[in-house]
């Protein structure tokens, strides 16, 4: 039952401080923060998400020096009613070890760029008192997410699992009085409340599970559900079949996997660093890390996981031919991360879980990358058209022209027309304003696309070459998946960086400081390098290995050199075909997508999503306003209101109150007796005062009459 | 040797007298004799029972009452003197001001 006899050595005694650092650090920036410079605050909460990362690389050492062994650390008592005993422990073991160290990694990382972006960001909305909160909920996102992926149980797994949710909501609409161009609008905070709403429909799903499992495993500790499970999925395998697929409900939510990734898209309203950190890198992948840690269960039910698996395969393909049609650069990411989350959750459906782990962590390392530099050359357009407009400013006032516009100095009011610095239409040429940008964005996206010997083909492939042994329709789609994610990558590859300038603003753009490119610099480091993580050659698989420890040792693959070879032509050829389309004749600027003539309707289905959010407007959103408008004006403005509080209540309790309380009980019983005490009182004094009346004589005669009476009484008693 | 009975009687006699003379009566000075009759009876029955418990504790309360009512009488005529002085006669019955 408990587990807190920690018979290993090693730092697990410090888990607890992966949430605390985090903590202290945001108390630190919410109670000083006020007082403190950016600087300050920035390295305040960048120090504590590197403790955490400290402890992380401590923990995971003390894994590997007990061989494996779980390390478990109860910090205190949690839940105890009657069979239902949960303590608050941590589990340290080689899978959440890893987690650990993405998050708090990548984490930290993306803490430091935010020093940089977030100085430049609240002053272009002029909003510069909001910086130090920034980084208070980005120390609260590693604080829960740091409780997701250590938490010993499923039900601290959910408390970090909700702990992310609202720090995502709350980062989503970090600037929720505008819209993503600062105009003001509340389409920011609609889209943090889409991502929280769509959450709220995965986490029901969570919630059934771990009901469905507390009532017939009798536990949510990890060990004993698995130690549980093969029993229960002997006597009754819908139980296990339920538990998962409502699980996957869960994953499909936070993992924006189909039906539920609609709000993914739109959590990118948030600040850049976020989109990086959490819609990319971290959180989104807490639902694969949900199924390659309930993997035991997965393995029980080989329905859900061919369930799990084609949900993943069919957002790996769906998403990305979205990705192709979009014009906004972080859309075209936010599309491509739900197509690679599609990849990781197939894999780890399929049983792949190594892969999948794989997978999430070199997604995380270029995908990180990729949006972090995706900020940067949004901030560098955005100087450049503040450069632009002020350069244009001071030539108009030199020329004594437009002086009764009186307020030249602002950007917007210049060009009438306000200026999106995310749309890949207004930019072009941007090699030579940001050379280091370009650099690092070269290195994400060949990352992604999947080219020998970055990262991402590495771990792509052995999603790949899994998925070939065993599901071949999972296969092709994934593959098909793979040829677009590398079209669109080098569509945005020519459309941003190739070319002319389209706009003057991308013709002025500047190129970020330091504290931001140097972050991403490690970045590309580990998205160049990281395949070898996990090669696949004999005496290579070290992650493999590693996670063996927790999720039983397998074989690793070799190199399959037909799988990688397809993946590879495919992604040269879409490479190609997407210089041909975007690269040999560079966009002009007001020319529409040369896509758009041959594939037509089909690429307007891409441009607006399929439409897919119009078709949840009429599913779903219509007819649940429609049955909301009932209950409200109906059921509860009519009848409950005008009905049940107006005729029904108020008019017993007027009747109760007049009728039967003031004139019967209050008026006739109360008033009555008050009235008649006054009454009787008057009478029986105007009675007693006839007796008073001033002569001495009849006083006499009171008090021998007194006297006789009191004397009679003592003689005859 | 008389009775005790016999001047208790006597006393009982005279006090009921003296007490409907108070009562009826409406000369003030007439009431004042009253009054010294009952007063009289009191004292009357005191040496009855001094003589009969050969004590003289009873003659002691008379000699105090004796005094007491001559001071009560001087009071008592000067009220009357004064009220005379005010309203030109000394009828009882308007004498009311005790009413309030």
């Amino acid at each position: 039952m408990h587990f807190s006899e920690t018979v290993n050595s090693g730092f697990f005694f410090l888990a607890p401080w992966l949430v605390f650092a985090p903590i202290i650090g945001l108390l630190i920036n919410l109670i000083f923060g006020k007082y403190y410079s950016e600087k300050v605050v920035g390295t305040v909460a960048s120090l504590a998400s590197g403790t955490a990362f400290l402890v992380s690389v401590l923990l995971a050492y003390s894994v590997s020096m007990n061989h494996g062994e779980v390390g478990y650390f109860e910090l205190a008592p949690w839940i105890h009613i009657d069979t239902l005993q949960l303590d608050w422990t941590f589990r340290v073991d080689s899978l959440s070890a890893t987690m650990m160290l993405v998050v708090s990694g990548v984490g930290t990382l993306i803490h430091i760029y935010a020093i940089g972006y977030m100085h430049e960001d609240v002053r272009f909305k002029h909003e510069e008192g909001r910086f130090t909160r920034f980084f208070i909920f980005l120390n609260l996102f590693i604080a829960a997410m740091m409780i997701l992926v250590s938490g010993d149980s499923y039900m601290m797994l959910f408390v970090g699992w909700e702990g992310v949710g609202l720090c995502s909501f709350l980062l989503i609409g970090f600037w929720y009085e505008m819209d993503t161009l600062a105009r003001p609008s509340w389409a920011n905070s609609n889209a943090a409340k889409k991502a929280f709403i769509t959450n709220r429909v995965g986490d029901f799903g969570f919630l059934l599970a771990g009901f469905l499992m507390f009532w017939y495993l009798g536990s949510f500790q990890f060990d004993e559900v698995f130690k549980a499970a093969p029993e229960i999925a002997h006597l009754a395998p819908w139980v296990i079949v339920a538990i998962t697929i409502f699980m996957l409900v869960g994953v499909a939510g936070k993992s924006a996997q189909i039906p539920l990734y609609i709000w993914l898209p739109d959590a990118m309203a948030g600040p850049t660093p976020v989109s990086a950190l959490i819609h990319a890198a971290t959180m989104v992948t807490a639902g694969v890390y949900l199924v390659t840690r309930s993997a035991p269960l997965y393995s029980l039910v080989p329905q859900a996981q061919y369930i799990v698996a084609m949900v993943g395969a069919g957002t790996a393909l769906f998403a990305a031919t979205i990705a192709v049609g979009q014009y906004d650069i972080k859309k075209v990411l936010a599309y491509s991360t739900i197509s690679q989350l599609g990849f990781m959750v197939a894999a780890v459906g399929m049983g792949a879980y190594v892969a999948g782990m794989f997978h999430l962590m070199t997604h995380a390392f270029f995908k990180a990358l990729l949006f972090l530099s995706a900020g940067s050359v949004i901030l560098g357009l955005e100087r450049g058209h503040h450069a632009h407009a002020h350069h244009a400013a001071h030539d108009d006032h030199g020329k004594g022209k437009k002086k009764k516009d009186g307020h030249g100095h602002d950007g917007n009011e210049e060009h009438g027309e306000v200026f999106d610095p995310g749309d890949m239409r207004n930019m072009g040429g941007m090699r030579k304003t940001m050379p280091v940008t370009f650099w690092l964005y070269m290195i994400g996206t060949l990352a992604l696309a999947g080219i020998f010997p970055f990262a991402g083909f590495w771990s792509k492939d052995e999603i790949l070459l899994d998925a070939s042994l065993h599901f071949p329709s999972v296969y092709w789609q994934l593959t098909i998946a793979a040829f677009f994610t590398a079209f669109y990558m080098g569509r945005q590859i020519w459309m941003v960086f190739f070319g002319e300038a389209r706009t003057d603003a991308a013709k002025h753009a500047e190129e970020s400081p330091r504290v931001m490119t140097l972050p991403l610099v490690v970045l590309a480091v580990l998205s160049v390098a990281g395949g070898g993580l996990n090669l696949p050659f004999e005496g290579f698989h070290n992650l493999t290995h590693w996670l063996g420890h927790t999720l039983g040792e397998v074989e690793g693959l070799p190199l399959n050199l037909q799988v990688a070879g397809i993946s590879t032509v495919l992604a040269l050829t879409a490479i190609f075909i997407s210089w041909l389309l975007y690269g040999r004749n560079p966009l002009k600027a007001g020319q529409i997508d040369p896509l758009k003539k041959p594939l037509g309707l089909v690429f307007t289905g891409m441009e607006n999503k399929w439409f897919v959010d119009e078709g949840y407007g009429v599913l779903i959103i219509k007819p649940f306003k429609a049955i909301s408008q009932f209950l409200a004006d109906v059921i509860d403005w009519r009848f409950w209101h005008d009905f049940m509080h107006d005729t029904v209540i108020l008019g017993t309790y007027n009747w109760l109150s007049d009728i039967a309380l003031n004139k019967y009980a209050d008026q006739k019983g109360i008033d009555a007796f008050a009235n008649w005490l006054g009454d009787a009182i008057h009478s029986i004094s105007a009675t007693l005062r006839k007796i008073q009346n001033g002569f001495v004589r009849s006083y006499a005669l009171s008090v021998m009459l007194g006297v006789v009476l009191i004397l009679g009484y003592l003689i005859f008693k | 040797m008389v009775k005790v009975d016999y001047y208790i009687i006597l006393s009982a006699v005279l006090f009921t007298i003296g007490a409907l003379g108070v009562l009826i009566r409406r000369n003030p000075l007439i009431i004042f004799m009253s009054i010294e009759l009952m007063l009289n009876a009191g004292n009357l029955a005191f040496v009855a029972f001094s003589s009969m418990y050969k004590s003289f504790s009873g003659q002691i309360f008379v000699f105090f009452v004796i005094a007491v009512a001559a001071a009560e009488v001087a009071v008592g005529l000067a009220l009357i003197v004064e009220i005379f002085k005010t309203k030109k006669n000394i009828n009882i019955d308007e004498m009311n001001s005790l009413k309030g």
